[in-house]
């Protein structure tokens, strides 16, 4: 089994003088090797140039892509007279439905002939608070109170609500699924091997892709956008809480059955309860990856704040749009905080408890009965100094920057995107394929080699080989970008308390920020072109690298760190000799981590230049004839990623031993 | 003995909160729904079709007694939402020959409801300081003469055509193949890409060509001046690959699911009644992008400017 | 007196092919890196047989790698054994169903781990208390029962504590009572103190010691340290690649070593620590004055050394009147400078 990945044997060394050990010899004749390759590649590529890209013009179909519209069709069509429709979505949708509109009409949406939802906004803060209180303490119950409080000061309580409900539905489903599947596959292998590939597909698999296809199975309405926002939530809870399962140490497993327990008994009393930890961090993961869809959902008529978002760009309104944003944000960094602060064990005093119990009771009365309760009144509205802040930045920008920025991104451009696109777009498709395969084997051994041979051979499958390489393109450059800001800001981070309280935040609001907000600037900046694209899907995944590593960097030891420090090491020579070698499993968990972040931003580089599979797959919502077109690019995504994620992985596991 | 003043003195003021008095839920009536019943109106994402749809909106409402429900879908899903029974109407339609084959004439589950008025123009545009400066540019003979300023880092050493909404099929690569330009079609791959390129290109005197329509909202702030593109003739553009013709003009329409036209309500009359102008929109959609009102102010403030006009729309009773 | 615990013949091969190897004598027969290199398989536990009677302390003793810690798992089929019989109090545990095999587990025997296993979520008197609980004994008794346990094991006080909040030893103390709670017939210790520091490690030594005196229990355990086996069992056995090596008392180890392995093993144990007269006394020569003190031929020699030193003539080595040897001080002086 292990015998597969085993690294290859490297040619008998003469001409290696000095003390140097073994591993050094592999690396510089596989140095000499890659070297050969991309030689021989450039030289291939001189000679066959634009011969065998398999390219396919932006509205030109494949037999393939006029299938899937077809089995497409016949799905509409059938949907009044199939049972499974009748017997089965059908009956999804309602309870997913009545469970959102009940939700809504708790917290959000006048209800039960009332003008005014029965929660008002004094109630939700006050249980708001009151249930941070309970599991996070009081620090974080005032950010909730105030987090809260200040949606409403935006002006947008009613957006936000909806949104909340719409999150909550959503989070809630996919616990209630995902948490006993994680269990299973914590405590089955086979399960785990069945599962973690779907999750993989549900995670890459863009958005807008399934949106369409989702309102003809769930109609339009809170069933499809809950649904929609599930696919891609649920996989964290799934995969944490199977991770969280399998890390239960195996020592108070076994005293558990050592004693007699059955094997309900200790998932019930050991596992679960010792993994309960990990699970609420499932739970964090989930929370923010469904509130990262509140925009997406917007597209099929979800209510709440992505609706504001996606309107406010009609009209290039940022103000609006950032506004809308910023409430977003606000949701996520205080559900965040609460969820990450309830995975510490905390009793609260009674009077406490029974005092807040109290105080909420009566809130949640007063925001039942009276009007001032219930509906928030905007007499301190800050809402449109906000919006006019962000349009004026906006503007400012707009106006002042893009000779500095067009510049970089012409040079980026030229020296980067371009050459690297030539290379792999521009060659005979075996080259390329060829090339890849045999990077593969040299980075990972056989196994790497044949799973990249067989996305490479599903690529070409799908009909989209050129786009699929000009996206490949991009988003190693973005990678590589993202890679340097991780270092850079992770190291910087890593070494200094001080820099790392005031950068987390703002790493916190990039990451839940929706794109659609900074888009608008970007445009300005750079035009519509591969690098905004590029520049977007940094912003998304950088901040995902930079705390990877920052973590990294901060938990190498002290004692090494000291002990460099004490043969006189001078900062940088800390950093390159001791600390960043160290941290290399966290780097090249950022790699990978940062260049699926980066791969689920192709879409949204579609919409703002880049082209290729991401513009394929926002074509194949817009345009009926392009269905199946986009799900074949939104499949080349998914291949993609599935590829370089076992590529990092496979280098990794070689890198860190 | 403390935990117990601290709660009481918690409830004590939380009562006394209470007792002050304010306005009670429910002290004033809420408005009922009127004999018109549910009107599920989708909401296409563009501006223009927004004016459509908040002053049918306002009139269904206001005149009707209508409830109406607003649906914020792109076109191909609201056009799934007439089989499904979730849309009504969709109030302004650009062409979309593969949608109407597929839900008119082979689901049936739409129909046409007649024009709204307005006259629908794709074509390639270009900011006004250029067209002032190089008139010549609005005609295609003479494209390739500028294809170099056209050059961008995405477009190498071809003019950049920038191409925007993926929404709409275009002919434009066929367009510059066919008829020999020296361009690359660039997709900006949104409708914000496009604007955001043209008002840049206005304001910095940058060299921008691309794919762009009116009515839009954009046309009151900037005057874009079209591109003449060889001439349309009905059957020209019968072949994808072979078209080397200017875009047709649409005459954007609304289309109703059958059931909807079928039950032949006030609602349906009013869409079927609906008819204005260019004009006429593009008034609403100011209001709505540039003066940032709310669609039913916009709406509202339109309507009482053209009383004649909406009395023509409603049901013959 | 029956033992209360007679393994025989006890086999644990781990791969695939394991009920293969221990069908084959052949295979049987070859050592651990022949069957690993032929079959791919490793045996862990090979062939042991012994006896445990009843309040015994019986350790077991082995490097890492020995299987002392895989044979300690199948006699309560945590690791089910491939092959052999576990009698326990005269039933074949490995014919024992999974009900039958909780019954036991809940009921006659209980282990304390290296690592402790103890449930970080819970707190001390509930982590004593787990036993109880999936017994479904009601809450009160089950309350009453861990303090007592608790008392026992010297955590009064700590009951509301996490495991978190409490050192390894006193961590190990909680592993302890859990394991007593349930009142088990045999207590098995899976080197229960090697985590621990020196100092901790012999104070919990002398806990179990005490314990096992108040308690009376059965007792197996595990260690890989010598001097920890010989202070605390009544018998040793020593393992190596699966299999034992020896069986027998501190003394017996020390004063007639079954080969090499072991001789090296106990080479520097202080043997005056260990050895008593009986290993070191000569028969009586003519010329002994044969009217000096009497000792017991198990006094342990260190406890000897001032009586033989300072009286005139050897030391008699008595036991029921009769007379088995002589000590003086050469022999004496023989064992306490061979350690120097």
């Amino acid at each position: 089994m292990v015998a597969v990945a085993e690294p290859q044997q490297a040619p008998p060394q003469v001409s290696q003088p000095g003390p140097q050990q073994g591993s050094r010899p592999i690396y510089r004749s596989k140095a000499l090797i890659a070297g050969g390759i991309v030689l021989a590649w450039l030289v291939l590529w001189l000679v066959f140039r634009n011969v065998g890209t398999l390219s396919l013009d932006a509205s030109a179909l494949t037999p393939l892509h006029r299938w899937i519209n077809s089995v497409n069709d016949a799905v509409g069509a059938s949907r009044n007279s199939n049972p499974l429709f009748l017997y089965f979505f059908n009956e999804i949708r309602f309870v997913i439905d009545e469970f959102v509109t009940f939700v809504q009409a708790l917290i959000a949406q006048p209800s039960f002939g009332r003008p005014v939802p029965v929660i008002g906004w004094l109630g939700v803060v006050a249980i708001a608070g009151f249930v941070s209180l309970v599991v996070a303490g009081w620090r974080v119950a005032l950010l909730a109170v105030a987090g809260f409080v200040f949606l409403g000061l935006q002006g947008l309580w009613q957006e936000s609500m909806d949104t909340l409900s719409l999150t909550l539905a959503a989070v809630v489903i996919s616990l209630l699924f995902g948490i006993p599947l994680g269990v299973w596959a914590g405590l089955s292998d086979r399960a785990h091997r069945v599962i973690t590939p779907v999750l993989d597909f549900m995670q890459t698999m863009p958005t807008f892709v399934y949106l369409a296809p989702l309102t003809l199975f769930f109609l339009i309405g809170p069933a499809s956008a809950t649904i929609a926002t599930l696919i891609y939530a649920a996989p964290p809870a799934i995969r944490i809480t199977a991770h969280a399962i399998r890390s239960v140490p195996h020592n108070t497993v076994e005293a558990s059955e050592s004693l007699g327990a059955t094997w309900q008994q200790t998932l019930v009393k050991v596992l679960l309860p010792s993994a309960r930890k990990t699970i609420v961090l499932g739970i964090n993961q989930t929370i923010m990856a469904a509130l990262s869809m509140v925009t997406i959902a917007a597209l099929i008529d979800a209510p709440g704040l992505g609706k504001t978002v996606v309107k406010a760009l009609q009209t290039l309104d940022v103000g609006t749009a950032f506004n809308a944003g910023l409430a977003i944000v606000v949701l996520a960094i205080v559900l965040d905080r609460v969820t990450t602060a309830a995975t510490e064990r905390r009793k609260l005093p009674r009077w406490a408890m029974f005092g807040g119990l109290g105080v909420t009771g009566v809130a949640v009365y007063l925001s039942y009965t009276y009007l001032w309760a219930a509906e928030f009144q905007s007499d301190v509205e800050i809402g449109s100094s906000i919006r006019q802040g962000a349009t004026a930045v906006t503007e400012w920008v707009q106006d002042s920057l893009p000779v500095i920025t067009g510049g970089f991104k012409d040079f980026v451009t030229l020296a980067l995107i371009n050459p690297l696109q030539a290379l792999l777009a521009e060659s005979p498709w075996f080259v390329v394929a060829l090339v890849i395969v045999a990077f593969s084997f040299l980075i990972g051994g056989l196994r790497p080699a044949v799973v990249s041979a067989v996305c490479l051979g599903l690529l070409v499958a799908t009909g989209l080989w050129q786009d699929s390489m000009i996206t490949l393109a991009s988003t190693l450059v973005a990678t590589i970008l993202v890679m340097v800001l991780g270092v850079v800001v992770g190291v910087w981070m890593g070494r200094s308390r001080r820099a790392d309280r005031v950068i987390r935040p703002v790493l916190d609001a990039g990451q839940v920020m929706p794109a659609f907000v900074y888009l608008v600037p970007f445009l300005a900046l750079f035009s519509a072109s591969r690098f905004t694209a590029i520049i977007a899907a940094v912003v998304f995944a950088a901040p995902v690298a930079i705390k990877i590593i920052a973590d990294g960097v901060r938990a190498v030891s002290p004692a090494t760190v000291e002990a460099a420090t004490a043969l006189g090491s001078s900062s940088w020579q800390t950093i390159v000799k001791v600390q960043l070698p160290m941290a290399r499993r966290a780097l090249t968990l950022a790699a990978n981590q940062g260049l699926i972040y980066v791969l689920s931003m192709v879409v949204v580089g579609g919409l703002v230049g880049a082209g290729a599979l991401g513009y394929d797959v926002v074509a194949g919502f817009s345009q009926g004839q392009l269905y199946g077109k986009g799900l074949a690019a939104g499949v080349a995504i998914v291949v993609l990623g599935v590829m370089l994620d076992r590529l990092t992985q496979a280098a990794a596991k070689r890198w860190t031993n | 003995m403390a935990r117990h003043n601290v709660l009481g003195a918690v409830l004590v003021g939380a009562l006394a909160l209470a007792g002050c008095s304010g306005a009670k839920v429910g002290d004033s009536s809420s408005g009922a729904a009127g004999d018109c019943g549910t009107f599920n109106l989708a909401i296409n994402p563009w501006v223009g079709y927004e004016a459509n749809a908040a002053v049918l909106a306002y009139v269904a409402e206001k005149e009707l007694k209508c409830k109406v429900t607003k649906k914020e879908l792109k076109e191909e899903v609201a056009w799934q939402g007439f089989g499904t029974g979730e849309v009504d109407a969709v109030v302004e339609n650009w062409g979309h020959d593969d949608l109407r084959k597929k839900y008119i004439d082979e689901q049936k589950t739409a129909v046409s409801a007649g024009s709204t008025g307005v006259k629908g123009q794709i074509g390639w545009y270009v900011p006004p300081w250029l067209a002032k400066e190089h008139p010549d540019i609005l005609d295609w003979n003479n494209l390739n003469k500028y294809a170099d300023k056209f050059k961008t880092s995405e477009s190498g050493d071809k003019g950049q055509l920038l191409d925007g909404d993926p929404s709409f099929v275009t002919n434009d690569e066929a367009l510059v193949k066919n008829l020999n330009l020296n361009y690359k079609v660039v997709y900006g791959g949104s409708e914000t890409a496009l604007i955001q390129a043209f008002r840049q290109a206005e304001k910095d005197k940058k060299w921008v060509i691309g794919y762009f329509y009116s009515p839009q909202w954009l046309l009151n702030e900037i005057k874009l001046e079209k591109v003449k593109l060889p001439e349309y003739k009905p059957g020209c553009d019968a072949d994808a690959e072979k078209v080397a013709c200017d875009y047709p003009d649409y005459d954007l329409d609304k289309i109703v699911s059958k059931k909807f036209a079928d039950a032949n309500g006030p609602a349906f009359q009013l869409v079927k009644n609906f008819k204005w102008t260019n004009e006429d929109q593009n008034t609403v959609a100011k209001y709505i992008a540039e003066d940032k009102m709310k669609p039913e102010d916009a709406a509202k403030k339109w309507v009482e400017a053209n009383g004649d006009k909406v009395k023509a729309w409603l049901p013959k009773a | 007196m029956d033992p209360v615990i007679s393994v025989g013949n006890l086999w644990k091969v781990f791969g695939s092919n394991a009920s293969q190897v221990v069908a084959s004598d052949e295979l049987k027969s070859l050592s651990r890196q022949e069957l690993m290199d032929r079959t791919g398989a490793v045996a862990a536990v090979r062939g042991v047989d012994f006896d445990v009677a009843p309040g015994e302390m019986f350790v077991v003793m082995g490097l890492s790698g020995s299987g002392k810690s895989t044979l300690v798992r199948c006699l309560t089929r945590l690791v089910e054994p491939t092959a052999g019989t576990i009698m326990f109090e005269g039933e074949d545990i490995l014919e024992a169903d999974a009900k039958r095999l909780r019954d036991l587990r809940r009921n006659k025997f209980s282990m304390v781990f290296q690592h402790f296993g103890l449930l970080p979520h819970r707190t001390v008197a509930d982590n004593v208390g787990y036993g109880l609980e999936i017994r479904g004994v009601p809450r009160a008794k089950r309350g009453e029962r861990s303090q007592e346990v608790i008392d026992l094991v010297g955590l009064t006080g700590y009951e509301k504590s996490y495991p978190d909040q409490l050192s390894g030893g006193m961590q190990q103390r909680v592993g302890l009572a859990r394991a007593l709670a349930g009142d088990p017939d045999v207590l098995f210790f899976d080197e229960p103190f090697s985590a621990l520091d020196p100092l901790i490690r012999r104070d919990m030594q002398s806990e179990v010691i005490r314990l096992h005196r108040e308690v009376g229990k059965t007792m197996v355990f595990i260690t890989h340290d010598l001097s920890e086996a010989l202070k605390l069992g009544d018998r040793i056995l020593i393992m190596r690649d699966g299999q034992v090596v020896q069986v027998g008392t501190g003394d017996e180890l020390v004063g007639a070593p079954a080969d090499d392995y072991v001789r090296d093993f106990v080479k520097d144990v202080p043997r005056s620590h260990v050895l008593t007269l009986k290993w070191i006394m000569r028969p009586p020569r003519p010329e002994d004055e044969l009217d000096g003190p009497e000792l017991p031929p198990e006094t342990v020699v260190r406890e000897a050394v001032r009586s033989v030193l300072s009286a005139d003539k050897p030391v008699k080595v008595v036991r029921d009147g009769e007379l088995l040897g002589v000590v003086a001080d050469e022999e004496i002086l023989g064992v306490v400078a061979g350690e120097a």
